[in-house]
Formats: C-alpha cells, sequence, structure tokens
C-alpha cells in the first residue's frame, strides 16, 4: 500500500525534472543498441512477409482443385528444375556476407580508436584499409547481376512467371528477397557516401553495424529460399 | 448529469431488449429439421447474454449516478488497485460461460458439417455463377454428367449455362433447372459449386447456409419438414447482382416430387 | 576513449527547427506527426461518413436521383460500401488513435523527448497520406473504385472482368493498401522501440500507463500483421495483372475462360483475416487504453485491477492471432477447424470481460467528474458491452450459419470497433486537447455531441441485429427483389433518418474543434488534475517535450486520493509519494 510523507511540499512537479541524463543527446553505446533493437524489430515483419509467402507455397503444392470436367480433384504441381546458377549466386552471397562483417568489425576499430597497423588482416603491415565495404557492394550487385541471369535462364526454358504454380513461387520468393537486398546494397551506398559527407566515426560505424546484421539475414533468408524451392516440392 | 447518463443508459437497454424480447423482427420461421436444435441453442445464448447485457448497462448506469462528485457530501473515494480473488472468480465464471457455451454447440455442428449425407439423400448440384443459381438432377443413371466450361453459355438455357457436355453418356438424362424442387421429410444432398466467383446458398429458412467457391465441390445436406415456397439468396458478395441473385426452394410432398421428377426426365428422352 | 565528442554532434536536433516546411510539412517532432496523422484521418472519417450516407440514402430510395451523382447503381453502391469500409478501418481507426494520439503522447507519457527514429517517423506520415491519395484516386481512374468490398475476397478482386471498378480502381486500392502497410510497419517499429528503449529513469513496464501498453502492443500486432497482408495484396496484384493463379482456380466470367487454374479462393480468404483479425484489435485496444486512463483519472481512483487489465490487453494480443478462422466458418473450411477457431473465439472474449468488469470496478467508490473525456469514457464501456454482446452469437458456428453475412454482422462490428473506437478517438481529442492547443473545448457543445452521438449511433446499429436475424443479408444495393426484405424497408428508413441526424451531429464536434482551437479558454497545464506525464510539461509541450530535463519517475500512472495525500492526485514523477507500485 502506498504511504504518503505530510511533511513534503509538492507545488511544482517540475522539481523532480533535472536527475538523469540528457536523454535527447544519447551515447553511442545508447545509439548502437536502439538501432539494433529497431532493425531486430524491422525484421519481423520481412519474416511474416516470407512466412505467408512459405505457407501459401507449402497450402498450393498440396492444394487439390476441382477440374470441372471430370469433376475429380487433380494435384496440379509441377516441380520447376532450378538454374545451377543459383548456386554459384549463392556462393557470391555467401562471400560478400563474410566481407560484410569483415567492414563491420574494421570500423569497429576505428570507433574504439585502434590504429589499422595493429589489424592482423592487413598482412603486409601499411597503414592502408581495405575497403570491404566496398567490396561487399560490389558483390552485392555482382549477386543482384547473377540473380537476373538466373531468371533469364528459367525464361529460356519456357518458366516464366505464370508459366506453372511453382514457376510464381520461384519468381515470387527470389524476386522480394532481391527486393530486399537491393534496399541493403543501397544501404551500404549510403554508409560508404557517409564517409564522403563527413559524418562522425560513430554514426558511420552505426549505419555499418545495422547494414551488416541486415546484410547476414538476407544471405540466411536466401539460404533459407533455396532449400524451400529446392527440398520443400 | 449522472442521473442523464443514468436515464439515456437505462433507455437504450430497455428500449433494445424490448424489441429483442417481443420478437418485433426475428429469425423467420424454420422449416427445416435442424431448425429445432438451432433456434433452441440461439434462445439460450440470447437468454444468457441478455442477462450479461442488461446487467452491464444497469451497473454501468447505476454506478456513473451513484458515485458521482457530489461535493463535500461525497463519501471517501475507496482507494484500491483491485482485487485479485475477485480478478480470479471472473475470469473463470466468464470462462465457464463463454467456452460452455459453444462446446454445447458440438454435436449440432456435426450433425450439420461433420456427417456427410446418407445414402438416400435426394442429390442436387446448385450451381452460382453471376447472377442466378441452377440445380442440377442427376437423371435415372443417378450420374451427374461432365461439363466442359468451354461449352458455357447463359444465353442458352440451364444445360448450357452449366456448361453440360453433350459428348458425355451420362449427362443426356441430367435435368437442369431454375427452381428448386425437393420431397418434405428426405435428407437432401446439395453438392455446391460456383462458376466465377464466390456465392453462398443462403436459405434463411432451412437454417442453410454455405459458400459456393470455384474450384471445389462442397457437400453439404439438410431435411425440409414442411412443404411450402422458401427463398434462397446469395450471402457473398458477387458482383453488381448480387442483391437479385435470388432463387425458390419448393418443398413437395414426395408423390408431387416423383411426378415433378419424372416429368422433367421425361422431356431429357 | 572519446565518445562525449559524438553525442553533441550527432544528437537529434534540441533546436526546434526553422522554417514552416521543416517545422510544419517536413517536420521530425512526433506531436507534429501527431497532428498531421489526426487531421488525415479526420479528412478521411468525412469521406467515409459521406460514403455511408450516400449509402444509407440508396438503400430506402434505390431509384433516387441524387444532386450532382445522379443515380446511383447497384456496382456503384458497392463502390461505397467497399471504400467506406477500406477508407475507415485503414485511415481512420487505424491512423488517428495509434498514429495521431500515440505519436503524440507515447514518448511523452514515457518520459522520452521524441521518438526512437524522428525521420522513421516523418516518412510514416507521408506514406500513409500517400496511400491515401491513392486510395481517393482510384475513384477518378477510367472504371472507378472496386466493388469487391473492403476484404477483397478472390476471385472477384483477382479478375479484372468480373465486374465494373475491377480494373485499375482495383489495381489502385491494393497499391494504396500496400503503400499503408510500409507506413504502418515504420510507425511500429518506432512504437516499439521507443517503448522498449527509451523510457525515463524509474518509469518501468508496470507503471506505465494503460495508453502506452495499449499502442505498444498495438504496434506488436501490427508488426506481425501488416507484412501478411502486404504479401497477400501482392500476390493478388500478381495474379491480376501477371496471370498467376494463386488465388484463382479455373473459372469462367460471362462464359469466357480467364486463362487462370489451380489457385485457391481460400487462400485469399486465410492470409486476408490472419491480417484482418488482429486489425481489429488494432483499431479498439488504444480506444480501451483511453477509457481504462480516463475512467481512472475521472473517477479519482487507480485504475481496478491494473496488471490485470495489462495481462488481458497482452492476451487480447496474443489470441488476437489465433482466431481468424470464425471470418470463415461458411466459407468451405474444414468444419473441424472451424470449431477449433471457435473455441478460441470464445475464449478472447475472457479478457476483453475481464477489462469491462475492471472498468466497472474503476467507477465503483469513486467520485466521478462528467467533463467531455469522462462522458465519452462512459459510452465507450457501453458501446463495448453491447457490441461485445453479439460477438458469441456470431463465434458459435451453428449459429453463425444463420447470421453471417447478415446485417447482424455489421451490426457487431461497427458498434464494437467502429463506434467504440471513435468514441475513443473523440475522449482523446477533448481529454488531450488543452494539451496540445492550450485551449479548453467548449463543454456545452460537447455534452450535445456525445448525447446526439450516443443516442444516435445506438438508434442506428441496434436496429439492424434485428434486421440481421430476421435475414436482411449484407452487400444489398437494394430490398426490391427478394420477398421478404420488403417487410424490413421500413426499419431500413428508421436507421437512414437516424445516420442523417448522428451524421448531422458530428458537425457539432468540428465546428467545436477548430473554434476552440483558436478562441476556446485558455488552459492551465493540467486542467483534468490528472498524474501522468504529459501534465507536468508546459503546454504546449516544448520541442524536447520536457524543457531539456529528463523526469524521473517514482509512482505509478493511476495514484488518486492516496490515503495521507494533501490533494487527491500524485503525479508520476513525485518524489514525496513511496508507492509500493
Amino acid at each position: 500500500m502506498a504511504s504518503f510523507s505530510t511533511t513534503a511540499t509538492v507545488e511544482d512537479p517540475r522539481i523532480s525534472l533535472g536527475e538523469g541524463a540528457r536523454a535527447d543527446s544519447p551515447d553511442y553505446a545508447t545509439r548502437l543498441r536502439r538501432a539494433r533493437l529497431g532493425l531486430l524489430v524491422a525484421l519481423t515483419p520481412v519474416i511474416m512477409l516470407f512466412v505467408s509467402f512459405s505457407s501459401a507455397y507449402v497450402v498450393r503444392q498440396g492444394l487439390p482443385t476441382l477440374d470441372p470436367r471430370s469433376n475429380q480433384l487433380v494435384r496440379d504441381w509441377i516441380p520447376v528444375t532450378l538454374p545451377k546458377l543459383l548456386l554459384l549466386n549463392t556462393g557470391v552471397l555467401i562471400l560478400s556476407s563474410l566481407f560484410m562483417e569483415l567492414a563491420r568489425r574494421q570500423i569497429k576499430r576505428q570507433v574504439a580508436g585502434v590504429p589499422p597497423a595493429s589489424v592482423s588482416e592487413v598482412s603486409s603491415g601499411d597503414q592502408v584499409r581495405i575497403p570491404w565495404l566496398a567490396i561487399t557492394l560490389l558483390l552485392g550487385l555482382v549477386f543482384l547481376f547473377g540473380q537476373w541471369a538466373a531468371w533469364r535462364q528459367l525464361a529460356a526454358n519456357g518458366f516464366y512467371v505464370a508459366t506453372t504454380p511453382s514457376s510464381s513461387f520461384v519468381y515470387l520468393l527470389t524476386g522480394t528477397h532481391a527486393i530486399h537486398l537491393m534496399g541493403g546494397v543501397l544501404a551500404l551506398f549510403v554508409a560508404g557516401m557517409a564517409s564522403l559527407l563527413r559524418r562522425s566515426v560513430a554514426t558511420r560505424s552505426i549505419v555499418v553495424d545495422v547494414t551488416a546484421w541486415y546484410w547476414h539475414f538476407m544471405a540466411a533468408l536466401w539460404i533459407y529460399i533455396l532449400c524451400l524451392l529446392e527440398f520443400a516440392s | 448529469m449522472g442521473l442523464i447518463l443514468l436515464v439515456v443508459i437505462w433507455l437504450i437497454t430497455f428500449i433494445s431488449t424490448y424489441f429483442f424480447i417481443a420478437k418485433t423482427w426475428w429469425l423467420p420461421v424454420g422449416a427445416s429439421a435442424s431448425t429445432a436444435g438451432i433456434d433452441h441453442h440461439f434462445t439460450t445464448t440470447f437468454i444468457l447474454m441478455g442477462i450479461v447485457f442488461v446487467a452491464a448497462q444497469v451497473a454501468l448506469g447505476y454506478l456513473v449516478w451513484n458515485y458521482r462528485d457530489r461535493g463535500s457530501s461525497s463519501s471517501k473515494v475507496a482507494y484500491s488497485h483491485g482485487n485479485t480473488t475477485l480478478e480470479v472468480v471472473w475470469t473463470l465464471l466468464t470462462t465457464v460461460l463463454f467456452v460452455g457455451l459453444n462446446l454445447a454447440t458440438y454435436n449440432l455442428w456435426a450433425a450439420e458439417r461433420f456427417d456427410p449425407a446418407g445414402a438416400n439423400a435426394v442429390r442436387v448440384e446448385v450451381t452460382g455463377m453471376q447472377f442466378a443459381w441452377y440445380f442440377r438432377y442427376p437423371g435415372p443413371d443417378g450420374k451427374f454428367g461432365a461439363t466442359n466450361p468451354e461449352l458455357e453459355d447463359a444465353s442458352a438455357g440451364g444445360e448450357a449455362a452449366l456448361g453440360l457436355d453433350p459428348k458425355d453418356p451420362a449427362s443426356k438424362d441430367d435435368v437442369v433447372t431454375g427452381t428448386m424442387v425437393v420431397p418434405v421429410n428426405r435428407e437432401i444432398e446439395v453438392i455446391l459449386r460456383a462458376h466465377d466467383v464466390i456465392h453462398s446458398f443462403f436459405i434463411p429458412q432451412m437454417r442453410f447456409k454455405q459458400d459456393a467457391v470455384p474450384g471445389l465441390a462442397i457437400h453439404m445436406h439438410f431435411t425440409a419438414i414442411q412443404t411450402g415456397e422458401f427463398e434462397i439468396l446469395c450471402a457473398e458478395l458477387c458482383g453488381l447482382g448480387h442483391y437479385k441473385m435470388h432463387g425458390m426452394l419448393k418443398v413437395v410432398s414426395p408423390d408431387e416430387y416423383d411426378k415433378w421428377l419424372a416429368a422433367r426426365e421425361a422431356e431429357k428422352q | 576513449m572519446a565518445t562525449h565528442d559524438f553525442a553533441a554532434q550527432e544528437s537529434h536536433a534540441h533546436a526546434a527547427p526553422q522554417g514552416f516546411i521543416r517545422k510544419w510539412v517536413f517536420s521530425l517532432d512526433h506531436k507534429v506527426i501527431g497532428l498531421q496523422y489526426y487531421f488525415l484521418a479526420l479528412a478521411a472519417v468525412f469521406v467515409g461518413m459521406f460514403l455511408s450516407l450516400l449509402m444509407r440514402i440508396h438503400l430506402i430510395w434505390p431509384t433516387a436521383t441524387l444532386p450532382l451523382l445522379g443515380d446511383i447503381k447497384p456496382e456503384t453502391y458497392l463502390t461505397l460500401v467497399t471504400m467506406h469500409g477500406t477508407i475507415m478501418v485503414f485511415f481512420v481507426l487505424t491512423t488517428a488513435p495509434q498514429g495521431g494520439f500515440g505519436n503524440y503522447f507515447l514518448p511523452i507519457q514515457i518520459g522520452a523527448p521524441d521518438m526512437a527514429f524522428p525521420v522513421l517517423n516523418m516518412l510514416s506520415f507521408w506514406t500513409t497520406f500517400l496511400g491515401f491519395v491513392v486510395m481517393i484516386a482510384a475513384f477518378f481512374v477510367a472504371g472507378g473504385a472496386p466493388l469487391h468490398g473492403w476484404t477483397g475476397y478472390a476471385p472477384l478482386s483477382a479478375l479484372q472482368s468480373a465486374g465494373p471498378g475491377e480494373g485499375l480502381g482495383a489495381d489502385l486500392w491494393i497499391i494504396s493498401i500496400a503503400i499503408f502497410c510500409i507506413g504502418a510497419l515504420m510507425g511500429a517499429l518506432n512504437f516499439i522501440t521507443t517503448t522498449l528503449d527509451m523510457r525515463a529513469k524509474g518509469m518501468t513496464m508496470m507503471r506505465m500507463p494503460l495508453t502506452v501498453w495499449a499502442w505498444f502492443v498495438t504496434a506488436i500486432l501490427g508488426l506481425l500483421a501488416f507484412g501478411v497482408l502486404l504479401s497477400a495484396g501482392i500476390l493478388l496484384l500478381m495474379d491480376r495483372n501477371l496471370g498467376t493463379s494463386f488465388f484463382v482456380p479455373l473459372v469462367t466470367i460471362n462464359g469466357q475462360l480467364t486463362g487462370h487454374k489451380g489457385g485457391s479462393p481460400l487462400l485469399w480468404q486465410h492470409l486476408f483475416w490472419f491480417f484482418g483479425h488482429p486489425e481489429v484489435y488494432i483499431a479498439i485496444l488504444p480506444a480501451m487504453g483511453m477509457c481504462s486512463q480516463l475512467l481512472s483519472v475521472f473517477s479519482r481512483k487507480p485504475i481496478f485491477g491494473y496488471k490485470a487489465m495489462v495481462y488481458a490487453i497482452l492476451a487480447i494480443g496474443f489470441l488476437g492471432f489465433m482466431v481468424w478462422g470464425h471470418h470463415m466458418f461458411m466459407s468451405g473450411m474444414s468444419p473441424y477447424t472451424a470449431f477449433a477457431f471457435s473455441i478460441m473465439t470464445m475464449g478472447i472474449g475472457v479478457p476483453s470481460a475481464i477489462k469491462t468488469f475492471n472498468w466497472l470496478g474503476t467507477l465503483w467508490g469513486g467520485r466521478i467528474r462528467f467533463s467531455s473525456p469522462m462522458l465519452f469514457a462512459i459510452g465507450f464501456v457501453s458501446l463495448f458491452v453491447s457490441g461485445g454482446i453479439s460477438g458469441p452469437f456470431l463465434a458459435q458456428p451453428v449459429l453463425d450459419i444463420q447470421l453471417h453475412d447478415t446485417a447482424f454482422v455489421p451490426a457487431h462490428f461497427h458498434l464494437i470497433m467502429g463506434v467504440a473506437s471513435i468514441f475513443g478517438i473523440f475522449a482523446a481529442t477533448y481529454y488531450w486537447f488543452p494539451k496540445m492547443f492550450g485551449r479548453m473545448m467548449n463543454e456545452t457543445l460537447a455534452r450535445w455531441h456525445f448525447f446526439i452521438s450516443l443516442i444516435g449511433t445506438y438508434a442506428v446499429f441496434m436496429p439492424m441485429h434485428y434486421a440481421g436475424m430476421a435475414g436482411q443479408p449484407r452487400r444489398y444495393s437494394q430490398f426490391t427483389e427478394v420477398h421478404y426484405l420488403a417487410d424490413l424497408i421500413p426499419l431500413n428508413k428508421f436507421i437512414t433518418f437516424a445516420a442523417f441526424v448522428t451524421i448531422a451531429g458530428q458537425l457539432i464536434f468540428v465546428v467545436n474543434l477548430f473554434w476552440s482551437m483558436f478562441k476556446g479558454p485558455k488552459a492551465s497545464d493540467n486542467p483534468w488534475e490528472a498524474t501522468t506525464l504529459e501534465w507536468t510539461t508546459a503546454t504546449p509541450p516544448p520541442h524536447d517535450n520536457f524543457g531539456g530535463h529528463t523526469p524521473v519517475v517514482h509512482n505509478g500512472p493511476y495514484e488518486y486520493n492516496v490515503p495521507g495525500a494533501p490533494r487527491d492526485y500524485v503525479m508520476q514523477n513525485d518524489p514525496e509519494l513511496k508507492a509500493a507500485h
């Protein structure tokens, strides 16, 4: 039960303001935590989108439909042979994820004030920072180009978006993933530009950190999609 | 203001309740075997929910009047953050009421939907399309003939509207009508289909409703226990003609039904 | 390490922005954004009400020729139905309580200077605004707006030839909703991150006002549900424009094959309602939070059972994802699945009942002040009870056989979601107007508004239950074809005239709102003598809400008439009350 001291006078409730840190200028750790939390929250609807597509995929595969001619229920699922190119693209994406992680750690060290000469990856011992970020961005673009090329291969084999239900899902899932990855590529571009626009290394580090986790998520999502298309047939 | 609120809330409650109890507008008189069970449960739900409705609204009106700020003559406010026992009690009671009410319908629902029609049921295929109902009887061979969507032509009569395929021998004797005729006191198996969009086959006096979904053939059943003419409505938005997708169910004596069917089948010879 | 440099450089702008564009158009200030959402919803609700007015007129005078608009054809009526529902559900009920008041007051009520991501917040409003523009555009393209209902069931919504308006209008409808989804997801991101990460010292989760809990859980619901709606919209756009067959089986329209085959109309329903059911809780939870808040403030008593109220909000949110099949009892879904959904649905009635008991418990033993916000909170409880009671009828499949797709359904959801939620918006407006605009609204006009609205909406929607039980179907543009419906026309006339009066009564609110903004009597910082943090700020609050200081919270949000206290309310940041909460 609440108790109340009768000797206190509380005329102005704003008396108790003023303690605590200034909430409007948070420190680096807070900003990083907040950004990561934001990313985690933001990934939830992305997951829901693909969960929804996945359940539609599973349902559609097993769904019999009434053939009005025969009055019978028939299943019309024809699996699509996925182009081998997709495996190569997968390798590119996983590699890009690796480089993305290197970029993330690189800028983390910059924030912590560690000079590049002490970084073990720089084997030649000189002061040059390897542009992992730019390499990642490049590989991302290679992946996207590879996906487009895989689409061309599918079309060459006669599988367009509306050819069969299975082909619809191949285009749908890979296309939606590609759109989300383009978002990641854009974020990398912004992170790269941030250095040119002379944003502080702390801000850039947060952008790169969040983009890196997003990028890893996109790679994991891609592997999931590939497995779904290949094995859940 | 407290008194005005009490009066307004109580009046709204009592006037609404009056019209419910007086059944000024009520469920149409049912004429199916399922009516008794469904209407009985409707009444049970009605009474229980009605008691809750009146009690809650009367309590609301009373509380806002009785605990109005009367200035210095108000009694002390009962400072309380709640009462856990009360919470537990009314949670349990509400759960028992709500879930129990629903569980009590299990047998009714099972009889309507889990169990298929009996082997002796009169089979009628009901097809909905923008914006009419067609009814097909299998004819003496007991088989529904094949239909072909490419043959559909609603301007050329019932058989053509369904796209009946004349190449299938089983379709020669199929009887297609725009009015549904069934015998009284016999189970009717309805096979619901749709050609274009979702429709819903609703016969209020038979306590019957089921969506007709393209791509599916849905089997349902009902038994009419009174003769007469009963209106059929479409109960799922299907386009601009939804309001006039109207049909008629004629329930006749078994003799009349046999005569009617025989005459229709004779036309197909 | 030199981390303090970063803080000074990168912190959210403490200086208020200058210039009209940065201050009022692309503002990053959650308070301005909240007002932008609110006025968007206000515009939308007038469009929505106008559409419903035309609907009600057409139902009782189907052959009437209206000035400027001419004859209302059956397909036009269905367009009105579709756009009324869509605009009200998305651009009013999902916008004003959450985007409007939530944006304005969530940060302040938890002691934060702004939302976590102000730029994203600004973008979320303009995205929503764009969605509204696209939705309205559907009226003006060739073929007009779609006629497939706000629920957009396929194949009707998936085939361009299925009806007038199902061409470009339907595509714009889907695109608008997709844009709305993105805006709503951005908003949800901000609400959740802010609530979890930016509460002031001492503001524990269990000291948050119930309005904050409601906004928080609503945001979580949105986070999980809008992605699914977006996915359904994408699949529908593909079926409509790329020839895929996610939702369309082999069908003919007017005897013509469409080229689709194998799709499932039920798949659309499952995806739509997986979103659609949580959506109705998104529409009502903020109003429930508001009601709890106001009953406590104006009864001068703590909310009865704060913990139970929190658990009830969480239960409603959680269970809300498990009941979507109750919209599909007659759809052709398995009857076993249907029964399972019906048990869950009866279950979700329990936390709602708990909340109602606790609202009554809050009133009991209080000292009730009948200020305008309180009138609407009391009205909310009445409407919530009425709307809730019809739920158990629809939730039981054997009874739903008779009631599904009859007027009983809109009677139910208008009372419990439409009107109750609108009363929550009104209550919030009257309550927070002094803080937002520094002036009081006129109490006399407010009382007229309240009584006309309460009596009027009951007069409109209570009779719809009778009509539904008597077999009046939904979405019929006229009652001239089915014989027994002729008997229900007098009842429908009554409903239409009640609607005229109720809609006219809303003009009182609009006049009061705008007049009071400029001419209302000046308000003090805490005119209602309430305890939550927004009443500790200046009026209106400065750009960073607390004038450079962060509040420290010591008490729960409902400390009214604490025994031994010098006044009948104790602010949340008052350090003197050694509360156990």
